[in-house]
């Protein structure tokens, strides 16, 4: 099993690859996945493109007062970095539980995006976040929403001449107050069974700005449209909380019975992390 | 008690360099690499195969059943197993075919380029639909009937439970392997590998290869983890290897990857037992009767041993005068179930610890007092009427685990509050040590120390090390009883065609039994030499030097005062028990039904701590697999193929999983053991998920009784009992 | 075989010449560019001390550290570590933590023990590197990716606490 490795050391030769090669060739970053899948046998390709040596798609950088993240960047990139701490805190917090040390100091955003999974624990945290992805090719530019770029079962806009080179996270709007739930397998390097990232504001006691991701209830991360819906402009009562993670539970959720868990157990859990949640963040304790 | 000197490991400094050479490190010039061709169904019929025309296996050599000389069969106990399927497929993933190749790359196309054909047929999966039995077996103690019919309803109370466990995985960290050789000019045939049991290993080439045992050389490399899980299973593997070194004549690898281990390894048996127990007004257990349900799998292998322990330990470590405990070990299309630490133990220790709480919660009784009250003490009669003359540390342990936690005064299922729930859960239980009743007089374990010219002492025994510290507990044994110093004692490699048959190293026995000869022989060798005032090695030097015996070969023998019947299944089971409690502190949290097991007492009655840090070390790392038992490890199948086939999802504990530990020893010496050391191995596994499923029934009020306890099951628990919450 | 350049950069075909420093020594190798750096280890430079228990990167027993920082070497390729500074348990640098482990009961079976011993030195440094309080809390996050299944991780807490003292 050995496909050819095209090695680019810039952004114009990774690009220029891709032209090169054909629908079954892979991109590498971090290998935390390609490489199980190599090994494994479950993937074949002809040709992998290690970006690895792609230094202009590793940085971490103030724009617009948000953070915009290359995307070689990793898990241990986002931990160290005093700017992602402040601009995405809550995306430094996934990135703390993707998995063990090993794994965060390999595993990519640009990787994790790429590959789309469905317990992905970053995603969530994108959609809660309003990030935008910036895809690259010879032909130019493109930013999408994270919602225009994620389209369904590890499945992504991105074309087939395309990188993903950055993801942008806009500006924390004032008083924003955000949190973060992975439900796991055990405590450490475990597959998520329930991700939830939510963010919102109290502005003169009503809730503004709720947005909301969750994953591993559906086949891709995803808006909790009906959450945010349920409590955008509303008071932070109890009973709406209750109402509002009640229905989103019901209406969001996709969730299936799987190797790792039941959909009654995601759909329930769902609810009442996200009701902790909101109380924590309502109350000011996050 | 005096406390032993802590002796490092003999093979500690190669473990902590990575010198240490375990089965997939060896260098062997000329390799090849075996593989296997397997079923992809539970049950069928094998019509032959598809070779792909676009691969050249002139390439590669592969083996059938016809290639085997001598009986296709794996060695065990019953002759049902064959060592390839050449019609009637049993299982998924049984093994049909074998292939070596010069690389593991062409291994590979090989292996993708050989298709079986099947007819399948509908698997039985169902433990308790299945009729065939492998084996079953009834204990009987006092007139069980008798006591429920004449049992006073005012005064006495029926309680009745069904308690289940699931399988569970081993997960030794190093995956199964071995490299065997083509039969040199003599006839001989080696293979070299991770295993528990060189003997076994031995008798099973013996018997495929149709050779005198003689013929078979078998040596242990470094084992990097067994817990039962390397016990019978290596007989197999080796003989694969065995077989296609011979058909090849070149050397061949055979070393699993995680995902075929998980596969088709032997895991622990399932189990379903029933309790209905009749108690007296005061809480003193009056009758039990006893039902316990095995699944075996697809082959019988070890099931009728794992029944028979499972069924001996089936009443805890309780007192009661009428006692009846009816087991079957049955036939499933499920991959074969084997050996895993305790080996039927924890199934049934788990059941009548959950009776026993029940049995509590009805009484209004604190658990502990409750087991104090019944509990096995000096004197009393178990369940195969073996009256306990001695080394019965109940009383101290019970002291000493009521000491540490005041769990006598705790209020058990007292309401609690909050969205994370704390809760506090008792064990009490027992664990024989060696083999069951004649076993060890059957197996007739043998132990030798021999001298050599610089008057070190070579220690001669099959007995493995796979990290439970046996290399350091014989060399801790050798020195004392020679009076020697702990460097100048050396533990041979285990070769079988150097060291002596000391039998399996499994069912705690290692120490108690092994040691215990090692001991004897070590003090006629003492005495050969002679006392002296000069340490032991010039005296030793002197005495080789003068043509001295230099080798001293000891044969156990049960101690007089034991009797077993195998017929009626009653008498001594074993020689000595290890007795245990255990308390669980566990968090819950009402929103996801995660459990954080955040502290594990356990105080624990070894006979003798030979070596201390060794103990807490076995008794730590127990406890942690019972922990993982109890609600983290999940192990499904689906058409009889297990679901969880690669680590990321086939899951053990963390660090981060793990609780505070605090373990106490204490030592209630048993005579027939070496320095009054019984056994410790499998001990830990039993208590520790029954703690844990208790502590989460304090926390959450509700009563666990099937294993693991997932956040799932608890979650379906909880809403059965708080239906208002269900709103999907 | 021949490395041609592609549009895309460097084009690495069959096998490629891969430069490394192990534990301090300088290495020239031909391998193909995926394979792992586990087999470079284990089986091109004989280098066994790094185990292989699961090949997916869960159970930390391959762990080396490469330019410092501790990776899963079952998953990382060859092609990656070009020029890099990679140290196994075969290094001098970890008679520190070795002894530690030895001095508490750290190691029973073996087959973790390298992947803990690296890892450890990697919490050590990381510590000193971000002024952390090396703890009981601080030592099992960080071996949280390293599997045990003999010790119930207890001593091994135990070595690697008693190791920060050293």
């Amino acid at each position: 099993m050995n496909p050819t490795v095209i090695g680019p050391r810039t952004l114009e030769e990774a690009l220029r690859a891709l032209q090169d090669v054909t629908p079954d060739s892979r991109l590498l970053a971090g290998g935390t996945d390609l490489m199980v899948e190599i090994e494994s046998g479950r993937t074949r390709p002809d040709a992998v493109i290690d970006l690895w040596r792609v230094k202009e798609l590793r940085y971490l950088r103030d724009e617009q007062g948000g953070l915009r993240i290359g995307a070689l960047s990793t898990c241990r990139d986002l931990l160290d970095s005093a700017l992602a701490r402040e601009r995405a805190d809550l995306l430094v917090l996934a990135a703390d539980q993707v998995g063990a040390e090993q794994i965060k100091n390999r595993a990519t955003l640009g990787g994790n995006l790429g590959t789309a999974s469905p317990a992905s624990d970053l995603g969530p945290v994108l959609f809660a976040l309003d990030a935008r992805v910036r895809l690259v090719s010879l032909r130019g530019a493109r930013e999408l929403s994270i919602d225009e770029f994620w389209t369904g079962y590890r499945a992504t806009a991105r074309a087939s001449d395309e990188l993903i080179e950055s993801v942008f996270v806009p500006a924390r709007t004032p008083g924003e107050r955000r949190g973060f739930r992975k439900v796991g397998t055990r405590a450490a390097q475990s597959i998520s069974k329930l991700v939830v990232a939510i963010v919102l504001r109290i502005d003169h006691g009503t809730l503004r700005g709720v947005r909301a991701g969750a994953g591993s209830i559906a086949d891709k991360s995803l808006r909790l449209a009906t959450l945010e819906r349920e409590l955008e402009g509303q008071r932070p009562d109890a009973a709406t909380v209750e109402r509002a993670t009640r229905a989103s539970a019901l209406a969001d959720a996709r969730a299936i019975d799987d190797v790792r868990s039941s959909a009654a157990y995601r759909r329930r859990t769902l609810q009442r992390v996200m009701h902790t949640l909101i109380h924590e963040l309502i109350e000011g304790a996050r | 008690m005096e406390r032993a000197v802590t002796l490092q490991r003999p093979e500690g400094p190669d473990k902590v360099t990575g010198r240490a050479l375990f089965a997939s490190d060896l260098k062997v010039e000329g390799a090849w690499f075996g593989g296997t061709v397997r079923s992809d169904v539970a049950r069928g019929e094998l019509l032959g195969f598809d070779f792909d025309p676009r691969f050249d296996f002139s390439r590669v050599t592969i083996a059938e059943p016809d290639d085997i000389p001598g009986r296709n069969l794996v060695a065990m106990i019953v002759d049902d197993q064959p060592l390839l399927c050449a019609r009637d497929i049993e299982h998924w993933g049984e093994p049909l075919l074998l292939v070596a190749a010069p690389d593991a790359e062409l291994l590979r196309s090989a292996l993708a380029s050989i298709k079986p054909r099947i007819e399948a047929s509908e698997p039985q999966l169902d433990m308790e639909a299945s009729e065939r039995v492998f084996k079953q077996l009834e204990i009987i103690k006092g007139d069980v009937d008798a006591a429920f019919a004449s049992a006073d309803g005012s005064s006495t109370h029926v309680i009745e439970g069904e308690y289940r466990t699931d399988t569970q995985e081993q997960m030794y960290i190093e995956p199964q392997g071995f490299i065997a050789f083509p039969p040199d000019s003599q006839g001989t045939t080696l293979v070299h590998g991770s295993m528990q049991c060189p003997y076994y290993v031995q008798k099973s080439l013996a018997r495929v290869f149709g050779i005198d045992p003689g013929r078979a050389r078998v040596i242990q490399a470094a084992t990097g983890g067994g817990f039962g899980g390397k016990e019978d299973y290596p007989s197999v593997l080796a003989c694969h290897a065995a077989l296609l070194a011979r058909k090849s004549g070149h050397p061949v690898r055979m070393i699993y990857d995680r995902h075929e281990d998980l596969a088709v390894t032997p895991k622990r048996h399932p189990s379903r037992v029933r309790h209905r127990t009749l108690v007296g007004r005061d809480g003193t257990l009056l009758a039990m009767d006893i039902d316990v349900l095995l699944d075996g799998g697809a082959y019988t292998t070890l099931s009728p041993v794992v029944l028979s322990r499972a069924c001996i330990h089936a009443a805890g470590a309780y007192r009661c005068d009428n006692v009846r405990i009816r087991g079957r070990v049955v036939a499933t299309n499920h991959v074969p179930y084997g050996a895993f630490r305790g080996f039927g133990a924890p199934q049934v220790c788990f059941a009548v610890e959950r009776q026993m709480d029940r049995i509590a919660v009805s009484f209004g009784m604190n658990p502990a007092l409750l087991r104090q009250r019944n509990m096995l003490r000096v004197g009393d009669s178990t369940a195969t009427s073996q009256v306990l003359r001695q080394s019965v540390g109940s009383e101290e342990v019970m002291r000493e685990i009521l000491g540490r936690t005041s769990f006598d005064v705790y209020p058990w299922r007292a309401p609690k509050t909050g969205r994370i729930r704390r809760g506090v859960g008792f064990s009490f239980f027992f664990h024989g040590a060696g083999f069951t009743g004649s076993g060890e007089q059957m197996l007739q374990a043998r132990v030798a120390v021999e001298l050599d010219r610089e008057g070190r002492a070579i220690v001669q025994s099959a007995s493995t090390e796979f990290g439970q510290g046996t290399l350091t507990m014989f060399r801790a044994i050798a020195a004392r009883a020679l009076g020697a110093s702990p460097e100048d004692v050396l533990i041979g490699d285990c070769d079988t065609s150097a060291v002596p048959n000391s039998g399996p190293t499994v069912a705690s026995r290692t120490c108690m039994i092994v040691g215990s000869c090692l001991a004897k022989a070590c003090g006629e060798l003492a005495a050969r030499v002679g006392p002296g005032t000069a340490p032991f090695r010039e005296r030793a030097r002197a005495f080789v030097a003068r043509d001295g015996d230099p080798r001293v070969e000891i044969t156990y023998a049960s101690p007089p005062d034991l009797h077993w019947d195998d017929a009626t299944y009653r008498g001594d089971a074993y020689p000595a028990y290890g007795w245990a409690a255990d308390v669980a502190e566990v968090e819950v949290s009402l929103d996801s039904f995660e459990v954080r097991v955040t502290r594990m007492v356990t105080a624990v009655d070894v006979g003798k701590a030979i070596q201390p840090q060794m103990v807490e070390g076995q008794i730590e790392g127990g406890s942690l697999q019972a922990i993982g038992f109890a609600h983290l490890e999940v192990v499904t199948s689906q058409d009889g193929r297990f679901l969880q086939d690669r680590m990321a999802t086939c899951i053990i504990p963390t660090s981060l999983d793990t609780p505070e530990f605090e373990v106490a020893l204490i030592e209630v010496p048993f005579e027939h053991g070496p320095y009054g050391a019984k056994g410790v191995g499998e001990l830990p596994m039993d208590g520790g998920a029954p703690a844990v499923a208790s502590a989460i029934e304090d926390a959450l009020g509700i009563h666990v009784d099937h294993l693991p306890a997932t956040p799932e099951r608890l979650m379906e628990l909880w809403l059965a009992q708080h239906p208002e919450e269900v709103f999907f | 075989m021949a490395r041609a350049a592609s549009r895309g950069g460097v084009l690495l075909s069959g096998e490629i010449d891969l430069s490394c420093n192990v534990n301090g020594v300088a290495r020239k190798l031909r391998v193909p560019p995926l394979r792992r750096l586990l087999d470079v280890l284990r089986i091109d430079l004989g280098l066994t001390g790094s185990k292989e228990g699961c090949g997916e990167g869960e159970c930390g027993a391959c762990t080396v550290l490469v330019d410092g920082v501790a990776l899963n070497s079952c998953i990382v390729p060859a092609c990656q570590v070009e020029g890099s500074e990679i140290t196994t348990i075969e290094s001098k640098g970890l008679e520190d933590i070795q002894q530690a482990f030895l001095d508490h009961g750290g190691a029973q079976c073996g087959i973790c023990t390298p992947g803990m011993i690296v890892m450890t030195r990697a919490w050590l440094e990381a510590c000193e590197r971000n002024r952390a309080t090396p703890d009981l809390e601080s030592a099992r996050k960080a071996l949280a990716g390293n599997l045990c299944r003999c010790t119930g991780y207890a001593k091994i807490l135990a070595s690697a606490l008693a190791a920060v003292k050293r």
